[in-house]
């Protein structure tokens, strides 16, 4: 199994007509995804390479039974594409765009929680993958292999490093997921992971974390309570200079969280192996699952 | 981005934020001409860094000759490191009481963060931590207002001055308005001052969300009046994430956190990295050959590591704008190139196709880093 996405995924693209959705739309499809419209305002009948356009997600769902939005539109227009999405009755929207407001994305955040049931990935994220099955958004597939390792991490690149490490061990992924960085990211560690814990194929999880916010702090209390499979993780920045703080108000919420140290040693505390750099991912998920 | 204390009040201008009437110079003969403010005067080094009062940047004149004397001897100042280049003179307040406010994004409740306390004027994340009651935090959902009875609820809760309940709270109102619609990241007022003179916000320490810049035209003239290091200015230009650091391994690479995690195994390697930098998804070979550029402009560079993972990046963009920048060029440091991802086989290429004798391949991150390592001793 997989979780979020399989072969049964039908995907709507918003913005498909422009040059990145379009590249890596066509990228997904060749890959074996369904990836059955895309819209664009005032486009609606015509197609991308035989993809339909329709005007709005609504419409799109109504013809296609898309139940999966991927959406490339610019930031301006973001947060009212994700909300189209949503309303027109998509239950996952994997948001890649980069560079939204941060209002933007905490109102879109807050709609999206109170007023409709869809599940947000992103923003500014690389999308998700179930080796095998489908691919949705910007990863390098040739990277992946199907499997039982689920993958769960902030950064883009970071992510791909990891599971390039866990393929080269023959170690396949259940599902590689790039929750993104952004300030109001939609699905938070603790939501792929419980995922992941309920997944019977996902045997052992990844979890990569860089310094900055206390994401990675909460999702280590989770694990110590809920999660019974091994986990790896990775925190990048150990070196990296001090970022700025939020003034004093940033000091009082975030307190001595943060760190790479303080969230090295939280997972740690969780019962997760914590490896030094990103290489020693698969070694170390080899001797997990195998020992 | 942060802001300097007069910028931010400068916004305070366009929101109907109280605070108190002011003058900006940047060089002393503008106090021979008349400043048009009663004493005393408060002349104030702007500066991005805490603790400039104790370090002697904030001081109160109380006639023309001590005002003179104060701004010479501020202007030009070394704060921490910080070149005081802007004094703000300022009518002096009569405060009776001094109050903290914040506004903030809290990420980890995805809500606003309204914190608020009756004992401003002071060091806050002291009282934070030592008295938690006198700091009222309150959470605002980011798809609802923010309505006069919860800021009245707040006003009582923080044991502010009641008899001044109505212009706090239109105060108040006024800072989460541009909060909200200013697009800012953070905005922290200390103090926030009952004075004689009425409420008014008598600091500002003001962060904008770079992101909303395209909402806001004057975004982009504060930004043009924050000095930046000459050493990122070009980076700037170009669009690249550029910090310099102080080790002698130049790095490229793209996503923040490939990045963090490049320097950092390049110090599990012995080496330390000489920057930070950047070249975001989806650079095109452009990119590639201005960041190349940026690190030629850094004398302490003596290897580059460019490391690449290709997945909107497209790894032969990548090897085409290395190709571009280093063709024909004699090389003054050894580059080790790492590429995987999205169209790395035809980046490699590529570069297989254009040899040049300091530019060395390698397959994995660790080698790569390690090499680059050895190469810059």
């Amino acid at each position: 199994m997989s979780i979020l996405i399989d072969e049964n995924s039908k995907v709507v693209v918003q913005g498909l007509t422009g040059r990145e959705g379009q590249f890596h739309a066509l990228r997904n499809r060749d890959y074996g995804t369904n990836i059955v419209a895309g819209t664009r305002p005032g486009k609606g009948g015509e197609n991308v390479d035989g993809i339909p356009i329709f005007d709005d997600v609504e419409k799109a769902v109504k013809k296609t039974n898309a139940n999966v939005a991927l959406t490339f539109v610019p930031p301006a227009f973001a947060k009212d594409a994700v909300l189209e999405a949503a309303f027109g009755g998509c239950e996952l929207i994997v948001c890649i765009t980069e560079g939204i407001p941060a209002k933007d994305e905490a109102e879109m955040y807050d709609i999206l929680k109170k007023e409709t049931k869809a599940s947000l990935l992103g923003p500014n994220c690389p999308g998700l993958i179930s080796p095998g099955k489908a691919n949705v958004g910007i990863m390098p597939h040739e990277i992946t292999m199907p499997g039982n390792i689920g993958v769960v991490s902030r950064s883009g690149t970071l992510t791909y490093q990891a599971v390039y490490e866990l393929t080269n061990l023959n170690i396949g992924q259940s599902t590689c997921i790039g929750i993104g960085g952004d300030p109001v990211p939609g699905m938070s560690f603790i939501d792929v992971i419980e995922k992941f814990q309920a997944d019977s194929e996902t045997e052992g999880i990844v979890m990569i974390g860089e310094i900055g916010g206390t994401a990675e702090e909460e999702a280590a209390d989770f694990i110590k309570q809920y999660v019974t499979k091994p986990v790896v993780s990775y925190i990048a920045g150990v070196t990296a200079p001090p970022g700025k703080k939020m003034g004093h108000a940033g000091a009082i919420v975030s307190g001595n969280k943060g760190t790479a140290e303080a969230k090295i040693k939280a997972l740690t505390d969780a019962g997760a192996e914590v490896v030094r750099t990103p290489t020693e991912v698969g070694e170390a998920m080899k001797g997990a699952i195998n020992g | 981005m942060d802001l300097f204390e007069y910028q931010g009040k400068s916004l305070y201008q366009k929101f109907n934020i109280n605070h108190p009437k002011s003058k900006l110079i940047k060089n002393i003969d503008e106090i021979e001409e008349s400043i048009d403010l009663n004493f005393p005067i408060v002349v104030k080094a702007q500066v991005q860094v805490g603790g400039r009062g104790k370090a002697g940047g904030i001081k109160v004149a109380h006639n023309s000759t001590e005002l003179k004397q104060h701004s010479e001897e501020i202007l030009g100042m070394d704060i921490k490191g910080h070149l005081v280049e802007v004094l703000l003179l300022e009518e002096a307040s009569n405060i009776l009481e001094e109050y903290y406010i914040s506004f903030t994004l809290d990420r980890s409740e995805k809500k606003y963060l309204i914190m608020l306390s009756a004992k401003g004027g002071m060091d806050i994340e002291q009282v934070a931590a030592e008295n938690p009651d006198d700091l009222v935090k309150f959470h605002v959902s980011p798809s609802e207002k923010l309505t006069s009875s919860t800021i009245s609820e707040l006003i009582h809760e923080a044991n502010l001055n009641q008899d001044y309940e109505e212009s706090l709270s239109e105060i108040i109102q006024n800072l989460y308005q541009m909060f909200i619609e200013g697009d800012c990241d953070l905005v922290e007022v200390n103090p926030l001052a009952i004075t004689d003179e009425g409420v008014m916000a008598l600091d500002s320490k003001v962060a904008l969300d770079m992101n909303a810049k395209y909402k806001h035209t004057y975004f982009e003239d504060l930004e043009e009046e924050i000095p930046i290091p000459d050493s990122e200015k070009y980076a700037k230009e170009k669009g690249l994430n550029f910090i310099k650091l102080e080790g002698t391994v130049g790095i490229i690479g793209n996503g923040a956190g490939l990045v963090m995690s490049t320097l950092d195994v390049v110090a599990e390697n012995g080496g330390k990295a000489a920057n930070f930098l950047d070249i975001g998804g989806g650079a095109k070979a452009e990119t590639v050959s201005s960041a190349l550029e940026v690190l030629e402009a850094d004398e302490n560079v003596k290897s580059v590591l460019i490391n690449i993972f290709g997945g909107i990046t497209r790894c032969d963009l990548v090897a085409e704008g290395i190709i571009e920048a280093t063709k024909g060029k004699k090389l003054v440091w050894p580059i080790i190139i790492r590429l995987d991802g999205t169209n790395s086989l035809e980046g490699l290429e590529l570069l297989k196709e254009n040899p040049n004798d300091k530019i060395f391949i390698e397959g994995s991150m660790d080698s790569a880093a390690k090499l680059a390592v050895e190469k810059g001793l």
